[in-house]
Order: structure tokens, then C-alpha cells, then sequence
């Protein structure tokens, strides 16, 4: 039903005058007035929500391997539940996000198969590995927080489902970031092997982590348009430097040192050294340490379960035939 | 003899503010769904209610069993770490 409200508005809407149509968009765009499914919206709005949140979905999706590697592994139980909730924390915000696409007309089935062949990215955090135990408390800290810090401003997207997806996200993710800090004070203030071990996992996250912001304000290929949408709110580096204060505290807290030897205060904040953006392209081009296992493991898991959805169709419509009997 | 029923059973969820979820405020008899919106605009938005209307036939809805509901959610409610102050995190590091 949603779907073909969808349809009958998008006819309804005044191709003849598309300057008015766009122009009275964007004037409800600039009152703050959230947009819904059911509302007019330029194709191009719609295409890049759609790219953007299903994007979203997959990284949360495929976010859940580099951390499920350690769940078997955790080094108590107490740690092992809480980074079982998480993992089922992200596949839960995964479809919550894939819902939120949904609404805009497009099938979780072509989401999933754009993911599967490789034709929609994500995240390009989740390319590298988690080699220790250390990992699990930097991504934590660090993927969590940046990610936190990213997600905040998308409370207040302009479009209503995604907006009101990610209040929800960031709700339950308070717990996410304070978990990593914890794993992270623990081995900061546990033995020498420890402290390497942390330090080890702060030393290869660092630069990826000021990454996922995304490239330098000007080299953004989608943010002009997507700040006077109000997709977007804050540029990529306005955002990097939010994480920036709020992080370098917490490492020098933990007695950890930034691999950064050009780290400086100045004007009341920190600023970090030259990021190598040759290897963001690189690992968003597929050529990333783990792009092909994760990818791999995707298919597999999208194959393995085949037989479950076929199972699923069939009850459905076993049960379906039985209601038709009964009413007959 | 029962009456043929001529109406049926509509729920009626209200977007009480732009940017908010809409939200169940009660159900409406009605023919068809566009009678069912007209009757659920004049019986819950008289008092500016809100900014947006919807109505699903009530056959639509499958509920879970109220009597079923302390097993049902019985996972949700013996997890304390999925909360953020099952973690400690030292008062001079700052809000996490």
C-alpha cells in the first residue's frame, strides 16, 4: 500500500512546472518541514537517499564480521554478551535502515543484490581486519565514535524515515562506544603485553577511523547538494575535527599515544597531520586488506540462506491456501 | 438474525507533528478507506491533533498475545548490558 501511494503522488506531481515543483521542495526544505514517503520529491532527491541510507544499511550489515570473528574468542563472559548485543545491535539497525529505503520505492531485493555484485559500497572501515582482542575495544571507541558523531546530525535529515531511523540507532548505540572505552581502560591499565596490544590496535585504526569521514570538504563529490537538502548537515571535515576533540583526550586518559607525529593543538582544537587519501580510494575501489572477504562472506551467508526463504514463501502460501479453504 | 454488517473495523494512526512517527490514537467504522479517513478526521483531529492521517483496516493488524507477553519479551527486559551504564567509564573522561 505504501508503494502504490507512492506511485499515485509521483504521478500527481506537476511535471509541466518542474522550477515550481523544485522551487516549492526546497522552500519546504528551508522551513525545516520534514519530507515523507508519501510527499512530491525530485527524482534526484530520492536517488540519493536511496543511495545513502542503503549504503548505510550494508555497512551495518557487513559491519557485523570484523567484530562476530572475536565473539567466539571474547576473553570473558561478561564480554562476550555485550559484544553479542552489539553485533545483533547493528543487524537490527541494518534493517531498520533497509526499511527506511524501502519507503522510497525500492525493493530490499535489488539493495541486496546491488551489495552482493558489488555495485554498492560501504562503509570503508569494515575492510580491515580485527587481528586481536585490542580491535574489538578500538572499534568501539573509535569506529563507534566516529560513526556517533556522523550519525547525530542525521536525527535531523530532512526525510522522516531516515531521520527517525537513526534517532533510534543512535539511542541504543550510546552503549556501543562506552563498551570499546572499557575493553580499551582495561588493557591500558592491564600488563605490558596489554598496553602493546592496545596501543597495536590504536596504531592501525587511527588513520582509517579519520577516513570514514569521507574526503576533504572540497573534494566531496555529493555534499553541496546534499547540505541544501538537508541530507547531510556538517561537512566531512567540520565532523573529523568534532572527533578530533573529543578523541585525543581520551587517548592521552588511556595513556595511549596517536600515531600522528604532526598532531597539534592551536585555535582552541586539534589538528591532525596529512591523511593518506590514496589508500581511502584504494580500499573504497575494492582494494582494501579484507573487501573480498567480507564481500565473500556476504554471499555465502545471502546463499546459505536461500533455503530458508524459499521455506518461508512456501508456508506462506500453504497457510494462505488454508485461509482461502476455510472461507470457501 | 444478525444484522449484515454495512461498515468495518478501521484503526487510526495520527502524525500528531511534522517530522514524528504516526502514532495509534483508535479505530473508526467506515465502508471504505476514504469514508474511513473522512471519519477518523472528524472523530480524533478536532482539536488540531495533528498533521497527518492514515487508516488500516483492522483485519490487517496481527497482534501477539498479551497473555504471551512475559515470555514474549522476557529477552529484552534480563540484559542490563545492553544498556550504556552497565560500562563504567571515568567521570574525567566526559560524556561517552
Amino acid at each position: 500500500m505504501y508503494s502504490q501511494a507512492l506511485d499515485q503522488h509521483d504521478r500527481a506531481a506537476p511535471d509541466a512546472e518542474p522550477e515550481a515543483a523544485l522551487a516549492r521542495f526546497q522552500a519546504r526544505i528551508d522551513a525545516e518541514e520534514k519530507i515523507e514517503a508519501n510527499d512530491w520529491m525530485p527524482a534526484a532527491y530520492r536517488r540519493t537517499l536511496i543511495r545513502q541510507i542503503s549504503q548505510h544499511a550494508h555497512s551495518e550489515i557487513v559491519g557485523m564480521g570484523p567484530e562476530g570473528n572475536w565473539i567466539t574468542r571474547a576473553p570473558s563472559l561478561r564480554r562476550k554478551v555485550a559484544l553479542l548485543a552489539k553485533v545483533q545491535d547493528e543487524c537490527g539497525h541494518g534493517l531498520y535502515l533497509y526499511a527506511a529505503a524501502e519507503t522510497l520505492d525500492v525493493s530490499r531485493e535489488t539493495l541486496v543484490d546491488q551489495l552482493l555484485t558489488g555495485r554498492a559500497k560501504y562503509s570503508s572501515i569494515f575492510n580491515y581486519p580485527t587481528l586481536t582482542w585490542a580491535d574489538i575495544g578500538a572499534i568501539g571507541w573509535l569506529v563507534d565514535g566516529a560513526a556517533i558523531m556522523n550519525q547525530i546530525p542525521l536525527c535531523r535529515c530532512s526525510y522522516g524515515p531516515y531521520a527517525r531511523a537513526m534517532i533510534r540507532i543512535c539511542k541504543e548505540e550510546s552503549f556501543h562506544q562506552r563498551q570499546g572505552f572499557e575493553i580499551m581502560l582495561t588493557l591500558a591499565r592491564g600488563s605490558e603485553a596489554q598496553v602493546a596490544m592496545a596501543q597495536d590496535a590504536l596504531d592501525r585504526w587511527w588513520w582509517p577511523v579519520l577516513m570514514m569521514f569521507g574526503p576533504p570538504d572540497g573534494e566531496s563529490q555529493h555534499s553541496d547538494q546534499s547540505m541544501a537538502w538537508k541530507i547531510k548537515r556538517f561537512g566531512n571535515d567540520g565532523l573529523r575535527g568534532k572527533f578530533l576533540d573529543a578523541t585525543v583526550p581520551q587517548a592521552r586518559y588511556l595513556g595511549l599515544s596517536i600515531p600522528d607525529p604532526a598532531l597539534h593543538f592551536a585555535d582552541g582544537h586539534w589538528h591532525h597531520g596529512p591523511i593518506d587519501w590514496a589508500e581511502f580510494r584504494r580500499v573504497l575501489a575494492g582494494g582494501g586488506p579484507c573487501n573480498a572477504e567480507r564481500l565473500a562472506a556476504r554471499r555465502l551467508a545471502h546463499a546459505e540462506g536461500a533455503w530458508v526463504r524459499e521455506a518461508a514463501r512456501a508456508h506462506a502460501a500453504k497457510s494462505a491456501d488454508a485461509l482461502a479453504a476455510k472461507a470457501a | 438474525m444478525a444484522a449484515e454488517a454495512d461498515s468495518r473495523l478501521w484503526e487510526v494512526f495520527i502524525r500528531a507533528r511534522n517530522g514524528l512517527a504516526h502514532q495509534h490514537a483508535g479505530s473508526v467504522h467506515a465502508a471504505d478507506a476514504e469514508l474511513a479517513l473522512q471519519a477518523a478526521r472528524d472523530t480524533y483531529t478536532r482539536r488540531g491533533e495533528g498533521v497527518s492521517l492514515w487508516v488500516v483496516p483492522s483485519a490487517a493488524i496481527t497482534a501477539s498475545d498479551p497473555a504471551e507477553a512475559g515470555t514474549l519479551f522476557e529477552p529484552g527486559t534480563t540484559k542490563p548490558y545492553r544498556h550504556p551504564t552497565f560500562y563504567a567509564v571515568p567521570d574525567e573522561v566526559g560524556h561517552m
